[in-house]
């Protein structure tokens, strides 16, 4: 006798104990603290901050633990913490020329007013297992210089004032001067600017990159240059509205890149470059690179030049950018579908009935 | 017998930037009439042939049309969008120089076909697979490929495809971008005659815009031709074919082989 | 950063945790866990997609602790419409007990803290993912459902700006057209879930993927039919007694699933069975696939062998 499957609750509460066990491992293992995955897992957290929309280290620590390390759910986490925080308003805009600079290079100039400033990067390592670091490691303190005094000025700075770059003074906003925010309002094609960088800004990293180097092969290739791309501090301001004046509220570390493009010139203009601009959270160049190329290239359109390419196409970037949104519905593969599969079933079978009805029809008719 | 032309254009003119696609183009098209554009790739016919067909907004002038309902109205000034889309797809038809552009490749024959019925309403599928049916016969398709997708057929009959699934609603207006373009020359000709007794039939009236002379002389009654955006010399065909005045209508017609 | 802890932003406050505690549900969230404000944005979506009947109207989805594609839409509107007196069924593929919907409804208990029911009579409001309830629905109640894509033109014209365009003109003759393909290519039309509809002799809707044997309880149905799509940003709705046809041509008119069997538990002939596989040389049974309307039937044949009524 068939007795229907129930105690579908008790199984998810099941599931539920069987993964915290799982998440904790071995308990002998000593346990992860936040601090830990924040100083020695830095570039996790960093991703997680950038693509979950939300500066704050110690979440961010706390939601990859949670996920186990999947930085996908991680960043699902933040998010969902997120919408329940209240908003009181919108900063004032940071200002990366007064960053203070960390790490700083230019691709277009041999040298630019400030130097090219290695910082702590990856980029000129051997890429050879270090078993080294297998035990406890205590590296020596590495050198320290003497600061340049003052803010370091941009390089793109240097070709606007040659009138070599585009510069914003045409802004592409329809109107309202307003920042459009993705996370409140649909999102709505053809979209403004700010709108898109906002879902660039929240992108998968993966995604992006991807799409970035498909322009670099030929798929709207844009001829970037990477003019420069700077890590470091800036201060983040409010003008609470009593006061009247900004007030620092405190400081985050981001990632900045601007790539400087090629540009053919209209009938209305003169050839000038015109960019590409990326922005990260903590130290992410490969994020801020690609968001630039892909910038770019979403640019097609406002610059009058033929959509080609999948990078270009604002509808299908934007559309699958968000991997929350693009894991949630892969993974949505895994609830129940029977139901419909059931009307799949019914519909086949009356197909393939029908079918070998009208197959023994026509073979009776024929052997008359 | 009325007053008022088909179409009606005056001091039509297109600019890109600073460039000039056409300019001060103007005439009248009476009822089942056809009209020739030629000139050379680059004069503007296409341009121009976009901003006759509402498909471009041109820089100055006017398009009027005789609408079934209301008489001559601007169809940029007087006309929404959601009425101008309605009247080209169902009074006015557009035959694409490349059949990609006016049919729906993943779509079969049949269906490409029968879509201005639908969308106008038809609901009976037998009696929209008669009608279209018949209009195979019409444009000489052969009934076996309605349920095939026009992807796998020659460019002549991806043309008739198109001219059938246009003309299936009995528009008053047709317009033709090179109708036989990167085709065979005897499969041309076969469409050519097609064309003439189709139009013939139909009384429809037609705009076509071509390179190719042998195709006006077949099917236009007058003929409008264009160098570097400006109409030269506008005239009964034969009489221009025959007896060209202007020294590029003479030059063109020069360069066509006498049969 | 230099501590060996990192601290954390501070959350609710003692008062808030007992108030909260008292009334049975998860503290430091507002009622039904959406702030006011984004419940008030959600209702004037609501309140715009009644007034146009099928149409879709876009509104700001939040991101939910619950995954994209997992009835974020559907969760946010029940959340956005649902009062502490209301009385919540939640259902996936018909049943209650299926863990989608056992989730669904613990989130609205933890963060409500409603009383819930799998009885479709005693629920003022049901969410629902796939199926329509076998049991009639009545004036004052509401039906959410889960949308994953709510555009009924999107197989035919993937970019939104010409779909919503189509929309806007009444352009649907390639809807028309992909039925024309079935029928040509089929002998029938092929849709079996998902089967697109007209509402109010205006526009055409995607009903969500309920099988299209359930199309036909959307026809002038006296309940408020909500639809909430959370990853594509849309929501619309259908008001009690409008009418909702399916598209079909006059001669293949629509028609709904037919079974040969009868449900092996309850004996119904006329609800949506599911298909059960019982062994692996073939064997197979069916049962209804809503599991209230099938407990409820064998509940009234069970009374009714006891007065021998039957």
């Amino acid at each position: 006798m068939y007795v229907a499957v129930k105690g579908g609750e008790r199984a998810i509460e099941n599931a539920h104990k069987l993964l915290a066990e799982e998440r904790r491992g071995d308990p002998a293992v000593p346990e992860l603290t936040l601090a830990q995955i924040d100083q020695q897992l830095a570039h996790a957290v960093d991703r997680v901050m950038t693509e979950g929309s939300l500066y704050d280290r110690g979440l961010a620590a706390l939601a990859i633990k949670q996920a186990r390390g999947d930085l996908i759910e991680a960043i699902f986490l933040l998010r969902a913490y997120r919408t329940t925080l209240p908003r009181f308003g919108a900063s004032e805009p940071i200002d990366t020329a007064a960053m203070l600079v960390r790490r700083r290079i230019s691709a277009t100039f041999k040298d630019v007013p400030g130097g090219q400033v290695l910082g702590p990067t990856f980029d000129y390592t051997h890429r050879l297992l270090d078993f080294d670091l297998e035990g406890p490691t205590a590296p020596p303190p590495a050198e320290e210089g003497e600061a340049a005094p003052g803010a370091m000025p941009r390089v793109v700075d240097v070709l606007s004032r040659d009138g070599l770059l585009e510069t914003d003074e045409e802004p592409e906003m329809s109107g309202d001067d307003s920042v459009g925010d993705v996370t409140r309002d649909p999102l709505e094609f053809p979209a403004d600017r700010d709108l898109r960088l906002q879902v660039l800004a929240r992108g998968d990293e993966g995604f992006l990159l991807a799409l970035g180097y498909s322009t670099q092969r030929g798929y709207g290739n844009n001829h970037p240059f990477a003019g420069e791309i700077r890590l470091g501090e800036v201060a983040v301001e409010f003008v609470p509205e009593e006061l009247g004046f900004p007030v620092e509220l405190g400081e985050i570390t981001v990632t900045e890149c601007q790539m400087i493009n090629q540009f053919r010139g209209s009938a209305t203009r003169p050839p000038q470059f015109t960019r590409g601009y990326g922005l990260a959270f903590g130290h992410c160049e490969r994020k801020a690179m690609a968001m630039a190329l892909v910038d770019r290239a979403l640019r097609a359109r406002e610059l009058g030049e033929e959509v080609t390419a999948p990078a270009q196409d604002e509808e299908f970037v934007l559309s699958h950018a968000d991997n929350v949104q693009a894991t949630g519905f892969v993974e949505h593969l895994k609830l129940p579908h029977y139901v419909d599969f059931q009307a799949e079933l019914v519909m086949i079978r009356a197909m393939r009935a029908a079918a070998e009805e009208q197959a023994a029809a026509a073979g009776k008719a024929a052997a008359e | 017998m009325s007053d008022t032309p088909l179409l009606r254009v005056r001091g039509l003119t297109h600019l890109y930037g600073r460039a000039v696609a056409c300019r001060d183009v103007g005439f009248d098209l009476w009822p089942g009439e056809v009209l020739g554009i030629v000139g050379e790739s680059g004069a503007g016919k296409t341009t121009l042939l976009k901003c006759l067909s509402a498909q471009l907004v041109p820089t100055h002038g006017t398009v009027e049309y005789d609408t079934r309902d209301r008489g001559l109205v601007d169809i940029f000034a007087a006309l929404s969008e959601p009425e101008r889309r309605m009247l080209l797809r169902t009074d006015w038809g557009i035959v694409h120089q490349n059949p990609r552009d006016g049919l729906r490749m993943a779509v079969s024959a049949g269906g490409n076909v029968g879509e201005r019925l639908m969308a106008v309403g038809a609901r009976h599928y037998g009696n929209i697979r008669r009608e279209v049916l018949d209009w195979f016969d019409r444009v000489e398709l052969n009934r076996d490929r309605i349920d095939d997708r026009p992807d796998g057929f020659s460019g002549g009959m991806q043309q008739r495809v198109q001219i059938a699934r246009n003309l299936i609603s009995r528009p008053r207006l047709l317009f033709l971008d090179e109708p036989t373009g990167g085709l065979d020359v005897s499969v041309q000709a076969r469409l050519l005659d097609l064309l003439r007794r189709l139009v013939a039939e139909t009384g429809v009236a037609a705009v076509v815009v071509t390179h190719d002379l042998g195709v006006v002389r077949l099917l236009a009654h007058r003929l409008m031709v264009m160098r570097g955006g400006e109409v030269v010399e506008h005239g009964l065909t034969d009489q221009v074919l025959d007896d060209p005045q202007h020294p590029y209508s003479q030059l063109l017609v020069s360069s066509i082989l006498q049969v | 950063m230099s501590d060996d802890t990192l601290t954390l932003p501070p959350r609710e406050d003692a008062s808030t945790a007992a108030a909260a505690g008292a009334a049975g549900r998860l503290s430091g969230y507002n009622f039904a866990y959406l702030d006011e404000q984004t419940k008030r944005m959600i209702r004037r979506a609501l309140l715009k997609a009644i007034a146009i009947p099928g149409y879709q109207v876009p509104f700001g989805s939040r991101e939910m602790p619950l995954p994209y594609g997992w009835g974020t839409g559907g969760i946010q509107v029940t959340a956005s419409v649902i009062g502490p007196d209301d009385v919540l069924k939640v259902i996936d593929q018909g049943a209650d007990d299926t863990t989608n919907a056992v989730s669904i409804r613990k989130f609205f208990a933890r963060t409500a803290g409603v009383a819930t029911t799998e009885r479709t009579t005693e629920a003022t409001l049901i969410q629902t993912r796939h199926r329509i309830p076998e049991t009639p629905l009545k004036e004052g109640q509401i039906l959410v459902y889960q949308v994953p894509i709510p555009e009924p033109l999107r197989w035919l014209e993937p970019r939104e700006t010409e779909t919503r365009r189509m929309h806007a003109l009444a352009e649907y003759g390639v809807m028309q057209v992909k039925l024309y393909e079935d029928i040509a290519r089929y002998g029938r039309i092929a849709t079996a879930y998902n089967y697109p509809v007209r509402v109010n002799g205006r526009y055409i809707m995607a009903p969500s993927p309920i099988p299209k044997f359930d199309n036909p309880k959307m026809h002038r149905n006296p309940a408020i039919q909500l639809f909430g799509a959370g990853r594509e940003r849309r929501i619309y709705a259908v008001p009690p007694y409008t009418a909702v046809e399916s598209l079909d041509f006059e001669d293949h008119p629509f028609a709904v699933e037919r079974w040969d069997q009868a449900c092996a538990l309850c004996g119904a002939t006329d609800s949506f069975l599911d298909e059960i596989v019982t062994d692996d040389a073939g064997g197979r049974m069916f049962l209804c696939s809503d599991t209230d309307h099938c407990a409820e039937r064998r509940r009234s044949r069970g009374a009714d062998a006891q007065e021998g009524t039957t």
